[in-house]
């Protein structure tokens, strides 16, 4: 008889060609390219900003147009937000979540890659505005009336709210998948309160996804029809009311800020324990943390428009709203250094990563906490006192995560040990990058520099800021490419890493690295909160069935279980590779270039085919119990 | 034919390899799409009323008459009563009656799309003779949101038929029928979210 490894091999290998590259389901390939994919719109956007700093790098220089100068910045946030952050962290959330609940692959395995997918397309239609000369260019919030028809009428703001619809599929997409997954794929005897943090965060990323991207797509619907077909939303002529954008924006807009925060913080808490050589002080205070910060994000928006005007108790309430999110944070952050300080540290580059996001993620957050301060706020709204802060909690506080996580996972997701002397030769030059970079726009936004201009005078005391800011950026820039390069070499020549080169706490590092295509020989049963730590029996992804291990070797299956005991309940079979996700993207993107273009008959085209193509999608083949 | 249960490699233990209901992934994945489209349609009833209080004390603005109520109503009563044979279509599959699924789901079809028919052919025409979706910001959400809630009603015919072209051939049983339970949770959605824009659209003008 067969091993049950092999058994598995026959089931779930998908092959090598063409068919199998366009159509994987498997959920550890479709996590690479959100990342892959993520880091190259990283770097277009850090290339964006790099070009940004050297027109700023001395008074009244001309390198840039004023135009090219705002494409830029525009270009820059909604990259950073929308094809950087979220991807990337969904990337790691991705090849993640399955193996630390130990699952075989997503719960919706063909949705995951139209995701992709959809990122992937939504990406290059937003970016293919550079190409035709019309990038958005009013900033990534996008105020009415400066984005109607009125005062651009160029295509730039129509590929911005078409763009931002198109991901928002994607991403609402990639959220119903995380929560139905976290909910119904968890190893049996992973009940709620043993779900690793990591998990945890991104269960509340998706939550938070699910609710407030809506009010995004809703509000770029409101602007598309009024541009498109002369509807009034937003514009006082016709009844409408430009604050209505602003009010629909920030009530997504502050969650998206919270939910690019959210998993990045879960990655902190998988890190820490790890390398504390304890298991993390304060779970279930984390656990809470993470979840208030995901109810309070829905109270918060207004402190984006203190300066707009609204009435005085408005102010009140949301400044007090705002104040409340130090508990949580604070909450964490103290739950961590308590872990820290009780552990044994061990200094490994992304434990490096991780103190570096903490000094980061504090000096932001202090700065945010001065924003709840209404007068404090309004003294210096559009200043580049706000540009300092939210890069800390931004780029400090998800940017650091994600390069921790870069160095905590590569070994699992590249079979290969990354190179640790570049690496933190890469994490002290960012560090000191980041800095450079930053801290100077405190004073010179306290000095009075206003965000989002162009160039600036000499004689104003800012030359000295924005030169060191300057120098900054192309530190960072050196910091971030030593690790792209000790990525690829050590894809090719590291060390090999084995199932558990740290010596991890979750059920990710009892198989092996690179995991096979089903994950698990055995679906495990847990008994711990710390699985690979406290069940010896775990090792090699191959729990013997008398211990509890589930080899479900008749299928293409997984297994489902309860949402809170997650005791088995039923052996799901899954979908094999696909190539109608992609189908359905092409057929959308048609579809949304006809509604960009006003080529209607194009659009429509697009919508029939779309149409088709989920039909072909969903034509029952025996496969999965779609009935 | 297809096994009710198989073995998970673990000695004498069998699971169920159907799954309905909240132990299906399709269901939870259905409720989670429910419940983002509930914000999509909170967003727009909210703006509505924003945009109703932002813009003085007449309502209708620009003498535009308050939307007639008889027809609404008529079409309110038809939309919700179709509610009724898609549950009783979806609790006749889980004891295996092929035969009310079937006749429940198209009476359900045939009621929703007599609710669409109306909306389109009589609703609209009439209104468009006083005002469109161009003429103010009234216009507009009128035409957004109840457009936006027709055009569910459509995905939801569309549902519809797919679920009945696989009932008649006989594709659900007593264990295997989450698509009918999905298509039944997504179609009382959509009836319940016609209230609030009935009361929203249709009625609140008159208060």
């Amino acid at each position: 008889m067969a091993s049950y490894a092999e058994r598995l091999e026959l089931v779930w290998h998908e092959g090598t060609g063409l068919s199998a590259w366009a159509g994987t389901v498997d959920h550890k390939r479709i996590g690479l390219r959100y990342l892959y994919t993520g880091f190259v719109f990283f770097v277009l956007a850090g290339l964006e900003s790099t070009l940004m700093r050297v027109q700023l790098a001395a008074p009244g220089l001309e390198v840039l147009s004023p135009q090219t100068y705002n494409e830029l910045f525009s270009m820059h946030g909604v990259t950073m937000m929308f094809l950087v952050a979220t991807p990337i962290l969904s990337g790691f959330g991705n090849y993640f979540v399955p193996l630390m609940i130990g699952a075989r692959d997503m719960a919706f395995p063909r949705l995951n890659a139209f995701g992709y997918w959809v990122f992937l397309a939504a990406g290059v239609f937003l970016n293919s505005a550079f190409l035709v000369g019309q990038a958005p260019d009013d900033g990534w919030f996008n105020y009415l009336p400066l984005a109607s028809e009125q005062f651009t009428p160029t295509l730039a703001i129509d590929f911005y709210a078409l763009g931002l619809i198109f991901i928002g599929i994607s991403t609402t997409a990639g959220a119903i998948n995380f929560i139905v997954t976290i909910l119904k794929l968890r190893a049996p005897g992973m009940t709620l309160n043993r779900i690793p943090i990591f998990v945890w965060g991104e269960l509340a990323f998706a939550l938070t996804v699910v609710f407030a991207l809506p009010v995004l797509t809703v509000a770029n619907v409101f602007l598309e029809l009024e541009r498109k077909f002369g509807f009034h939303f937003y514009d006082a002529d016709g009844g409408g009311d430009p604050v209505l954008w602003q009010h629909l924006f920030w009530f997504f807009g502050h969650p998206e800020v919270y939910l690019i925060v959210l998993p990045a913080l879960g990655l902190v808490s998988s890190i820490i324990p790890t390398f504390s050589r304890r298991p993390m002080i304060g779970y279930t205070y984390i656990v809470l943390a993470e979840l208030f910060i995901f109810v309070i994000s829905f109270g918060v928006w207004v402190h984006h428009m203190f300066a707009v005007g609204l009435p005085t108790i408005a102010l009140g309430i949301i400044s007090a709203a705002s104040f409340m999110v130090v508990i949580p944070s604070g909450t964490q952050i103290f739950a961590w250094l308590a872990t820290m300080v009780s552990g044994r540290l061990v200094l490994s580059t992304a434990m490096h990563f991780v103190l570096g996001f903490l000094v980061l993620f504090v000096i932001g957050g202090l700065t945010g906490a001065m924003f709840s301060a209404v007068p404090f706020d309004q003294a210096t709204t559009d200043s580049y006192f706000v540009v300092a802060h939210f890069h800390y909690v931004l780029a400090g506080g998800a940017m650091f995560p994600m390069f921790a996580g870069l160095y905590y996972w590569g070994p699992k997701m590249l079979g290969h040990l990354l190179d640790e002397r570049l690496g933190k030769i890469s994490f002290w030059l960012m560090f000191v990058g980041f800095n450079l970079t930053f801290f100077p726009m405190h004073i010179a936004g306290l000095l009075g520099q206003p965000r989002r201009t162009y160039t600036y005078a000499s004689g104003l005391g800012w030359d000295l800021h924005n030169l060191l800011s300057t120098i900054g950026v192309f530190v960072l820039g050196a910091g971030i490419l030593v690790t792209f390069w000790n990525w690829f070499r050590s894809r090719a020549h590291g060390e090999p890493a084995g199932e558990d080169p740290w010596s991890g706490d979750t059920l990710e590092w009892t198989t092996t690295s690179p995991p096979p295509e089903y994950n698990f020989t055995t679906i495990p049963t847990v008994r711990s909160r710390e699985p690979a730590w406290d069940q010896p029996e775990l090792i090699g992804g191959a729990q013997p069935p008398e211990d509890g291990g589930r080899p479900l070797t008749d299928g293409h299956t997984t297994l489902a279980t309860t949402l809170a005991d997650a005791d088995p309940q039923a052996i799901v079979h899954m979908p094999h590779a696909s190539p109608w996700p992609l189908f359905l993207t092409l057929a959308l993107m048609l579809a949304f270039y006809g509604v960009l273009l006003s080529s209607w008959m194009v659009a429509a085209v697009g919508a029939v085919a779309s149409a088709g193509t989920l039909m072909g999608w969903l034509w029952p083949r025996g496969e999965t119990q779609e009935t | 034919m297809e096994r009710d249960i198989e073995p998970t490699g673990r000695v004498d233990e069998f699971l169920p390899s159907y799954a309905n209901g909240s132990t299906s992934f399709a269901w939870w994945g259905m409720a989670w799409l429910i419940a983002t489209e509930a914000a999509l349609f909170a967003t727009v009833i909210v703006s509505y009323w924003y945009i109703r209080f932002r813009s003085g004390p007449i309502w209708p603005p620009d003498g535009i008459a308050a939307p007639e109520l008889a027809l609404p109503l008529v079409m309110s009563a038809i939309l919700w009563s179709s509610s009724i044979p898609v549950h009783l279509a979806d609790r006749a599959i889980r004891r295996g009656d092929q035969r009310r699924l079937r006749f429940g789901l198209l009476a359900g079809l045939l009621l929703g799309a007599a609710f669409l028919s109306l909306q389109f052919a009589v609703e609209y025409p009439s209104v468009l003779d006083e005002f469109t979706a161009r003429t103010n910001a009234y216009g507009s959400m009128f035409f957004t949101l109840t457009g936006l809630h027709g055009l569910h009603v459509l995905v939801g015919l569309a549902f519809s038929v797919w679920v009945q072209v696989r009932a008649w051939r006989g594709a659900f049983d007593e264990r295997r029928h989450v698509s009918v339970q999905n298509f039944a949770m997504y179609w009382h959605f959509v009836d319940v979210v016609w209230l609030f824009v009935l009361l929203t659209v249709y009625v609140s003008p008159h208060l």
